[in-house]
């Protein structure tokens, strides 16, 4: 009886658990064969979760008020975007242009956030759709704003962001000088590897403020929202404000965390750095183990270490074993959009779980009513 | 503070009409501290109209407002909202949850008015970050659950409580409101088990003691003797009777419910097909339909008649033909003709010649975007490939729109359906005539058996007569069998041979229609669940 | 008197309210955009035949895939953004129909015929996917999409084809990322019966085919289980209440829309000249699903007539904006303007209150 439990149990985490444990294997086959070396590797992991982990936290707050994975978060990838193209056309580097930058980026994610939040209150039950093919129009506009009004409406000086024709700013914009200068700051190295311990403290803080924001008020309002939006309404939460005050607080922290993604890089390309970067967010969350109605702190770093490790091997396992280096590039790119398309099936099917319990309920009733007789 | 004798609450004069339909006139009640009432009618008495009035429902003031006053310890009062009502100390726990199904009871109890702490950033951002006052939030909750002396785990999430329990939070939530002064319990008892029922009742004692004035809504009659110092029966939008408990009995009740003081709708013809063949035969059957649950059900229907399907609302009447039909799921077993027609299948039922009218106008019985013409063809094209053109060998199935038209404007013509033309939008129509396409729809099957629900439901007193007349023309002309549901007794009683009145989802009784009302309304709450 | 008046001005203001709110403002917006280009057209210098004929020749390129979108909407699925997954079909037909060596228009015939059983399979299973996840469509049909696309990149590398037209021609193998149709079917339709007037040329044989798909359509929806998808749409419970098997009329709704991308892929690479592989067909449902959209189509309600001026007004814009808007301020914007009004217009359909698919 007790091991009947047990087995149970264990099924129960391993069907809930079912997208980290498949990367799991992927991963441990794919690393053998990719020949890497085990001090190699964890230097990039290490690097790429200070390079992403802060914005993949940013998606963790709409996941709370129910508006499920923002594809919208690249609104806030944009938002940083152009404080860094401004910071850098100013020639304010280091430390005091990446501080400048996160400032800067404020009132842009804001305003993005405001009108994707209010967007997406028009279009309800269907946010995620809606805040995927915002994104797409925000990038119109976006290139609208880089490639025509900076640099004839707005004034860019410096020649070297700025492209030849004297309008709009060249595909890439260079931040040599305040590239990894969070990282490199108070870095320690242990055994090889490098450290950048200011960019985990800061990762850090974040989450040490969500997790205090979830015992806020307002957080305990966007959990109400996200799971009865009529509930909520009647004990008199204003549903409408406090979805768009999530998505604000969303885009916000996806342009800090764009700022220090780029620093890492230590370019912005300036046409496509946003573009993927929700896709490859989202997709390494829900490897961690999130889904779009749940999603932990736990996720993001598991799902960070699983989803680069596989993003690493990937491409050297599969030209090992085909001898074409672009199978495992391909791999990658699929491996990322099939987790996606899988969690939302789960999600979706999970929602529409047939209650037919109910029924075998009543028969069961009719039976025990004879068995009185 | 008011003195001693003013009521705590006092409503004088209330009238209400929905678009120039009078559903409340002259209502006149009175209840002091710590006094319970208990509220009984049929469905569409005035009951949840009265309190919603009561509770500043936005729909109220939708729909023009009400007429007379409202007194709260001797002080007129307006309410706009349910939150203007809930600061002068009414709550209200009706009858759907209003739980948040991932938070535990403490959460819920205290949902938007969780006691909080100031700190640093809440300074600067604002009172929506001061952090939650855990301890708190617990002492209160638990001081809540005392007050109703039921106990619930405050720690459970609600999504894990069993049913009765998620009633209980809801109360406590109530309770949990120190300005609270009246509660108002919209059938409390409905998903409880029996013990909890009787623990509620008990509550519900102890909260009279502690000075709260409780109104209970409920069906089941003995629960009101039970519990409660008074008495109101409503009908038809009146107060028929305003006694104290311990002077009344079930039966009374029961009586005021249903009767008529003036028997105007006698029966016309109440035909006693008494040898006549089973047309349909049904053991057994339980249908899931949520909100009208069917548990067992065992009933005859003989060729030629009008059955009336009678009952409360919730008791499963509506579960019946909607599980037959094959739109909920369903068990047991239905025989047609001596056939067997299997269940969960609406084709093959249609197959069979069976034909059903939905209660849900909008939902179930038209399609609102596109014309009259396919409301009215579309089963019949469906199932018995009418109204089509062959081509090809019967390979491809043209829609024959002439067809079409012309069967349109035939039902147009004859059950006086107002619009346009037969191209019009069914959105367009007023409810009467949509309940009119609605049978048009049913006819142009040509069934021999028909199921209709509620087919005067929200539609005014002249399309009301002109429904039922079409109804009882085609049973009469056409031989066909007609099984009415309806919660309206009387028009049962005017048009049906025969009336089974479901209670607790099974058959109370079945008895000719020309019985007296008192008698199917001691039916009707014999069995209540 | 006075207020007489005043209601009747009122009523006719309210009345063209009503127009515009029924029409849509974005659509009107596009409409009149496009009516602006070309008025300006000529006064920029460029040659208005030409863009006429250029404007018709996308037209006849896109209008099938477009077309792909109508039985989905239709049956209630929503917007196809899962339309990649017919491409694919398409893609495959084409290069297995060149790998087994047709040539000419017989190999265009041959690809029709070999994409028909996979596409049809392919939807089969997409159809069998959204049924289990009713309401949920549309995301799950992006990902679908996505999900296809990148796995076919694998495949195009990884499957065993020969042809020295197809392959990369120093390893021998895995397909080039763009294939040249010349000898194969860059044309076929195109070229049947074209008419050229001037500048005016009309790709006749393709306007045809899009007639003949277009006509089948129609005449699809007017059959016995055409009427049924559009119940289905229409509400869903009506159509089970009346004996409608509501599974099997998406099922068929998904595989048909399936097989209409995978004949429009094909039709575009007979008028494009090329076949594109890889990361190519990764967005290419965005441009039809706005393009109906911009035809008066919503979530739920589209007919062929949508689709027409949908696909004449978007790919109008697409052609005209790049030739008139850089002659007239000397800047290209077509891209942008493309971007915004293709996706505003999805964004507006979206937030529009209509029950149905998400």
């Amino acid at each position: 009886m007790k091991n009947d439990n047990f087995g149970k149990k264990v099924v129960g985490l391993i069907r809930d658990n079912t997208v980290p444990l498949m990367f799991i294997l992927i991963c441990a086959v794919c690393i053998p064969i990719s020949g890497f070396s085990l001090p190699y590797l964890i230097n990039e992991i290490v690097t790429r979760m200070g390079r992403n982990i802060f914005l993949i936290l940013a998606l963790l707050i709409p996941i709370m008020s129910g508006m499920g994975l923002n594809f919208g978060m690249t609104l806030g990838a944009m938002a940083g975007e152009i404080a860094l193209i401004f910071v850098s056309d100013w020639q304010i580097w280091g430390i005091p242009g990446v501080v400048l930058a996160m400032i800067l980026s404020i009132p842009i994610s804001v305003l993005l956030g405001a009108f994707c939040g209010k967007i997406l209150n028009m279009a309800k039950g269907r946010e995620m759709i809606t805040s995927y093919i915002l994104s797409f129009f925000m990038n119109g506009i976006y290139q609208l704003l880089v490639l025509y009004i900076m640099g004839s409406l707005i004034p860019i000086k410096h020649f070297s962001i700025k492209l030849p024709r004297g309008y709009g700013i060249r595909n890439t914009v260079s931040l040599l000088n305040m590239r990894q200068c969070l990282d490199n700051l108070l870095a320690v190295r242990v055994g090889g590897v490098k450290i950048p311990v200011l960019t985990f403290i800061i990762i850090g803080v974040l989450c040490l403020f969500i997790v205090w924001f979830r015992r806020t008020k307002l957080g305990q309002d966007m959990r109400a929202v996200g799971q009865d939006m009529g509930v909520a309404r009647d004990a008199g939460i204003n549903v409408e404000r406090t979805r768009i005050i999530s998505i604000v607080m969303s885009t916000v922290l996806a342009g800090f965390g764009m700022i220090i993604y780029l620093q890492n890089m230590g370019n912005i390309a300036t046409y496509s750095s946003h573009s993927q970067i929700g896709m490859f967010c989202i997709a390494a969350l829900l490897v961690g183990g999130a889904s779009v109605d749940r999603a932990s702190i736990g996720n993001v770093f598991l799902g960070v270490v699983l989803f680069h490790t596989m993003f690493i091997v990937a491409p050297k396992a599969g030209a090992v074993i085909t001898g074409d280096s672009m199978i495992g590039e391909y791999f990658r790119v699929f491996v990322s959009y099939a987790v996606i398309t899988l969690a939302l099936i789960m999600y979706e099917t999970k929602k529409r779980k047939h209650k037919s319990l109910v029924g075998q309920q009543l028969q069961q009733a009719q039976k025990e009513a004879d068995a009185h007789e | 503070m008011a003195n001693a004798n003013t009521p705590l609450l006092e409503m004088r004069n209330i009238k209400k009409d929905f678009f120039g339909n009078q559903v409340l006139s002259d209502i006149n009640l009175t209840l002091r501290e710590g006094e319970v009432l208990g509220l009984c009618g049929e469905n569409g008495a005035g009951k949840s109209t009265l309190m919603k009035i009561l509770f500043g429902m936005d729909v109220i003031r939708e729909t023009g407002g009400y007429e007379g006053d409202i007194l709260i310890s001797g002080e007129k009062v307006k309410f706009n909202t349910p939150f203007d009502a809930l600061a002068a100390g009414i709550g209200m726990v009706h009858q759907e949850f209003s739980l948040i199904p991932g938070f535990t009871a403490t959460e819920n109890i205290l949902l938007n008015r969780e006691p909080k702490k100031k700190n640093v950033i809440s300074e600067v951002f604002g009172d929506r970050l001061n952090t939650l006052d855990y301890n708190e939030m617990t002492g209160r909750a638990e001081a809540a659950i005392d007050k109703m002396g039921f106990s619930i785990d405050k720690n459970m999430v609600i999504s894990e409580m069993p049913v009765g329990h998620k009633q209980f939070t809801e109360i406590a939530r109530e309770l949990s409101k120190e300005q609270l002064k009246l509660l108002i319990l919209d059938e409390p008892t409905a998903v409880l088990t029996e013990k909890e029922a009787e623990a509620l009742l008990a509550s519900i004692r102890s909260m009279s003691k502690q000075g709260i004035a409780v109104i209970f809504i409920t069906h089941r009659l003995h629960e009101i003797l039970a519990v409660c110092d008074k008495v109101v029966v409503m009908r038809d939008g009146l107060v028929v009777a305003d006694v104290a408990a311990k002077d009344t009995t079930v039966e009374e009740i029961s009586k005021w419910m249903v009767g008529r003081s003036v028997d105007t709708t006698a029966k016309a013809e109440v035909r006693d097909n008494e040898g006549a063949k089973i047309a349909m035969s049904i053991k057994r059957l339980w249908v899931d339909m949520p909100g009208e649950t069917v548990r067992d059900v065992s009933l005859d229907i003989r060729e030629g008649e009008i059955l009336g399907i009678g009952g409360l609302a919730g008791q499963g009447k509506l579960g019946i033909p909607n599980g037959i039909m094959g739109l909920y799921e369903a068990g047991g077993t239905v025989i047609f003709q001596g056939q067997e027609i299997p269940l969960n299948s609406p084709r093959k039922c249609l197959d069979a010649s069976l034909a059903f009218v939905s209660e849900d106008r909008r939902g179930v019985g038209l399609l609102l975007d596109e014309t009259l013409e396919w409301n009215v063809a579309f089963p019949a094209m469906q199932v018995q490939n009418k109204f089509l053109k062959n081509y090809l060998g019967g390979l491809v199935k043209w829609r024959d729109e002439k067809a079409i038209r012309e069967v349109t404007e035939r039902y147009i013509d004859e059950l006086a359906i107002k619009c346009t033309g037969s191209k019009q939008k069914a959105r367009e129509l007023s409810g009467g005539n949509q309940q009119k396409v609605c049978l048009a729809k049913a006819f142009a099957l040509e069934p021999k058996f028909l199921f209709v629900s509620e087919p005067t439901r929200g539609i005014d007193v002249g399309a009301k007569a002109l429904v039922l007349e079409a109804l009882r023309r085609f049973n009469r002309d056409s031989g066909v069998t007609v099984v009415m549901i309806s919660s309206e007794l009387e028009e049962l009683r005017s048009i049906c041979d025969r009336i089974a009145i479901v209670s607790g989802g099974k058959i109370a009784g079945i008895r000719p229609a020309s019985d007296p009302s008192e008698d199917f309304g001691m039916l009707m709450v014999s069995m209540v669940k | 008197m006075n207020e007489t008046l005043d209601r009747t001005n009122l009523t006719l203001r309210d009345r063209l309210k009503a127009a515009v709110e029924s029409f849509g403002l974005p659509r009107l917006i596009i409409a009149g955009f496009l009516l602006l280009l070309f008025i300006a057209a000529p006064f920029v210098g460029s040659d208005f035949w030409t863009q006429i004929s250029n404007t018709l020749n996308r037209f006849s390129w896109n209008a099938v895939m477009v077309l792909a979108m109508v039985p989905m909407i239709h049956s209630g699925c929503g917007l196809n953004f899962g339309l990649p997954l017919g491409i694919i079909s398409g893609l495959l037909g084409a290069t297995l129909s060149i790998e087994f060596g047709f040539t000419g228009p017989l190999s265009f015939l041959m690809a029709i015929v070999i994409s028909t059983p996979i596409s049809l399979i392919l939807g089969a299973g997409y159809g069998w996917l959204l049924n289990k996840i009713k309401g949920g469509e549309m995301m799950i049909a992006t990902y679908v999409g996505f999900s296809s696309v990148s796995f076919m990149c694998m495949m195009w590398l990884l499957l065993p084809y020969h042809s020295p037209t197809m392959v990369w021609g120093f390893s021998g193998k895995g397909l080039r990322t763009t294939i040249s149709l010349e000898g194969f079917y860059d044309k076929v339709l195109a070229n049947f019966l074209q008419i050229n007037i001037g500048n005016l040329s009309i790709p006749t044989g393709t306007l045809l085919f899009f007639a003949l798909l277009a006509f089948g359509m129609w005449a699809f929806l007017h059959t016995k289980t055409g009427t049924a998808m559009t119940a289905v749409g229409s509400n869903p419970t009506f159509a089970k209440a009346a004996g409608v098997n509501v599974d099997k009329m998406r099922l068929l709704s998904v595989m048909l829309s399936t097989w209409l991308a995978a004949i429009g892929i094909l039709v575009y690479e007979q008028g494009f000249g090329f076949i594109q592989l890889y990361m190519a067909p990764f967005y290419m449902a965005l441009p039809a699903v706005s393009a109906i959209l911009i035809g008066g189509a919503s979530v739920n309600k589209a007919s062929i007539t949508n689709v027409i001026i949908g696909t004449i007004l978007f790919q109008g814009i697409v052609t005209m904006t790049p030739t008139v808007m850089n002659n007239m301020i000397h800047m290209d914007m077509s891209e942008v303007i493309r971007v915004v009004a293709s996706q505003g217009m999805i964004l507006y359909a979206l937030t529009r209150k209509t029950e149905g698919a998400k």
